[in-house]
């Protein structure tokens, strides 16, 4: 797959040629390829390649050239693929990474190389860009916390769970996660009893599954990729019956579209997230299309998954401001970054996106809950559409640093912060 | 079983104590001051009985592992490779037949083949050359593994078992009494305690094949000299393919056993070779009661780690495999 894209770009260099005087870009693409997260990392590089395709491999009236790195969800694999493009290969942009703390390392990594732009693939922890922000990474998606604005209040209000306990992977991202759930639904009146936390890659639930409370209304999943699919699997065979609310990439396409029975466990399971797969907004459907055009059925999901728009979006957003300057690059790329600090992205697929002070998303967010098709298929409702969610969570700045960064026990479940 | 009291009278009451300890903590019903410790019966009891049948998998894989490098010196790094294709195989047969017990014998045969095939074309030229065997084993690992991506992709793949397999069922071990005096008994997946059967069958009868059969015979002796054996005139050729396309087939069916309460996904391979050696270096290479004691430690200590110091649960599968290093570096039931 990834030889006959090289070669197809390759191909399309040579004819373009001719055209193009200018020196072509070098983009380096960093996902997931390998490890627990490799079905997210492969949706990530299909939004890259839709953005391609619909820019027709052309930016600010520059060839594209694309160095792909993959890495594996740890953070060190992270930096040794961003040394191996933006040293060895020598590219101008950097889109990338994944997964949560690889975006931390990038972050460090990226003020080390002032001369190379970082966007963000779609990772979302929150300490990326809000501790330390570094002057050259862009972050076109919320981060974890913001990913679950409504689901809080939705699920003591509407489904009336009083009492929660989470169980998650443990590292920046589902901390982020935990902690955006928390804040909401501790403000509105539930209580979590108790954080389960398991090591990123565990195959065998068995044990932590037995851990978990049956006093409880509902328990919080914030796992991803295999380890969700073995979670459920287990769930299943152990006979758990509780009532279950989903992290983001726990619903999202690359677990809902996993092989075997496990996923089932899933349907009527509320959830919240950068998108939602039936919502009629046109710009989501004519991504949908789009991508859906560009890949054979059996090499895609039915509908692209958070990680395949979150590149699209980063991509597209490099691909406006290199237009505006004219493929410009010089003085330290200065006039591009001033274009990606104050663009709007009106047309996203997944909502009206801008930019904040530290270069964070500001975004929408989407309420949604899992229902399965006439084809027997699993996808996310809307339920309801969030919009303008900052970064804070709409907490006053100064007490939202107070609360302290998000981790194994942040934040204390209080009912005002 | 007496000369081991006789010869380390200190031993055998400590042990005595830990058996006894244990059972207690398995058929009695907790008083209040041991919950309030540490936590729950019933997740001591899960945790229990999730390590041992975590055990019977890592058995499987190692067993087949142990096998090998005992009889030919060779350390087959592309051991997980087949254990990997093992699943693919088995999701493959129970998918289209929608038999899963058909998934075994087609693993075991497709992988049992794929074994022989690397015996005859890659470890014969190379025989007694344990750095280039290691080296090209590697290999075939890395390559087996992109070429399995290409094929499968990096989707997670379940083998779903049939219906009477799949949720729990109710053991006869009481977890709690409820406050009118009725009492809970422990729910455990069905599936699991099935496999773990499972794993009990094949290790006792590979432990009579080893020891009361005449082809055991020549494996033992093959293991103890090789080329005295040859020197008999046994065919040491064949007995060698028999025990690698052997190996191969128990890593093909730990595969769908593995597929069936886990997944099967791109990088199980790596996952499950470091188990194969950290329950061989453990357990002792080239022993199979070895691979066992090994396998049941490993498969304990991931469980209780995960449940009752989670943070550092990655940690103890080394920490044992450091100690026993250092005290017992043949492995607890390897022979010097």
């Amino acid at each position: 797959m990834r030889l006959t894209y090289l070669t197809t770009i390759s191909a399309a260099a040579l004819m373009a040629a001719g055209v193009a005087q200018a020196e072509p870009l070098k983009i380096g693409f960093l996902a997931t390829l390998e490890g627990t997260y490799t079905v997210l990392g492969e949706d990530g590089l299909r939004g890259f390649k839709v953005a391609l395709d619909e820019l027709g491999n052309m930016a600010g009236g520059r060839e594209i050239e694309v160095i792909i790195a993959a890495t594996d969800a740890s953070p060190d694999s992270a930096v040794r693929a961003a040394r191996k493009v933006v040293e060895q290969d020598k590219v101008d942009i950097l889109i990338g990474p994944l997964s949560g703390s690889e975006g931390i390392a990038l972050r460090d990594y990226s003020k080390t190389q002032p001369q190379v732009t970082f966007i963000n693939g779609i990772s979302g922890a929150q300490e990326t860009t809000w501790v330390d922000p570094s002057e050259n990474f862009f972050r076109f998606n919320m981060d974890g916390a913001q990913w679950s604005a409504g689901l809080g209040d939705y699920v003591f209000n509407e489904k009336g769970y009083e009492t929660v306990a989470t169980i998650g992977e443990d590292y920046s991202f589902i901390y982020t996660q935990v902690f955006g759930f928390a804040l909401e639904y501790c403000q509105a009146g539930g209580e979590i009893t108790d954080r389960f936390w398991v090591p990123l890659g565990t195959k065998d639930f068995g044990s932590i599954i037995a851990a978990l409370p049956d006093d409880v209304d509902a328990i919080y999943l914030g796992l991803g990729g295999g380890d969700a699919v073995n979670f459920l699997n287990q769930y299943q065979q152990a006979g758990g019956d509780a009532n279950l609310i989903g992290g983001t990439i726990m619903v999202d396409g690359t677990v809902l579209n996993s092989k075997g029975s496990a996923k089932e466990a899933l349907i009527g399971v509320p959830s919240s997230g950068p998108q939602a797969d039936d919502w009629d907004n046109p710009n989501w459907q004519k991504f949908v299309k789009a991508y859906q055009d560009l890949f054979e059925p059996d090499q895609r999901f039915p509908s692209p998954s958070l990680m395949a728009t979150g590149y699209y979006n980063g991509t597209m957003a490099m691909a406006s401001c290199m237009e505006q300057v004219g493929g410009d690059l010089s003085d330290g790329q200065a006039a591009f970054r001033d274009c990606l600090s104050s663009i709007v992205l009106e047309d996203a697929p997944n909502g009206s996106i801008k930019l904040d002070g530290n270069r964070q998303a500001i975004g929408t967010n989407f309420l949604t809950e899992v229902v399965e098709n006439a084809d027997g298929t699993l996808s996310n409702k809307l339920i309801k559409v969030i919009e303008n969610v900052n970064q804070t969570m709409g907490i006053d700045e100064a007490a939202f640093r107070a609360i302290g960064l998000p981790s194994r026990d942040v934040p204390e479940c209080k009912s005002s912060y | 079983m007496r000369r081991f009291v006789d010869r380390h009278p200190l031993w055998s009451v400590i042990i005595f104590a830990v058996v006894a300890v244990l059972l207690w903590m398995i058929f009695a019903v907790w008083p209040d001051w041991l919950t309030d410790a540490i936590g729950r019966k019933k997740v001591f009891l899960n945790a229990l009985f999730n390590g041992i049948t975590l055990g019977g998998l890592y058995f499987l894989v190692a067993s087949g592992f142990t096998l090998i490098f005992g009889l030919m010196r060779n350390v087959n790094l592309a051991h997980g490779s087949l254990y990997l294709l093992g699943g693919y195989v088995g999701y493959l047969t129970a998918d289209a037949t929608g038999m899963w017990l058909l998934a075994f014998p087609a693993a075991f045969i497709v992988v049992g083949a794929f074994g022989v095939l690397l015996q005859i074309f890659v470890f014969r030229r190379m025989e007694g050359e344990d750095l280039r065997q290691t080296l090209v084993t590697i290999g075939i690992s890395i390559v087996m593994a992109d070429l399995m991506l290409w094929a499968w992709g990096g989707d997670f793949y379940n083998i779903s078992p049939p219906e009477w397999l799949s949720g729990p069922m109710q053991t006869f071990f009481v977890t709690s009494v409820k406050r009118s005096g009725e009492l809970v008994y422990m729910k455990y997946p069905m599936v699991r305690l099935v496999i773990f059967a499972a794993s009990i069958v094949v290790g006792v009868g590979m432990w009579l094949l080893l020891n009361r059969t005449r082809i055991g015979m020549l494996i033992r002796a093959g293991v103890d000299d090789r080329d005295m054996l040859s020197a008999t005139g046994a065919r040491i050729q064949l007995v060698f393919v028999a025990v690698f396309a052997f190996g191969a087939g128990l890593a093909g069916v730990a595969g769908v056993v593995g597929g069936t309460f886990q997944s099967v996904a791109p990088g199980e391979d790596v996952r499950f070779l470091l188990a194969s050696l950290v329950v061989v270096i453990v357990g002792g290479m080239g022993s199979i009661p070895g691979a066992a004691l090994g396998a049941l430690l490993i498969g304990l200590a991931e469980q209780f780690g995960s449940v009752y110091f989670p943070t550092y649960a990655v940690v103890l599968t080394f920490l044992i495999m450091v100690v026993v290093l250092a005290f017992r570096p043949q492995g607890l039931m390897g022979r010097n």
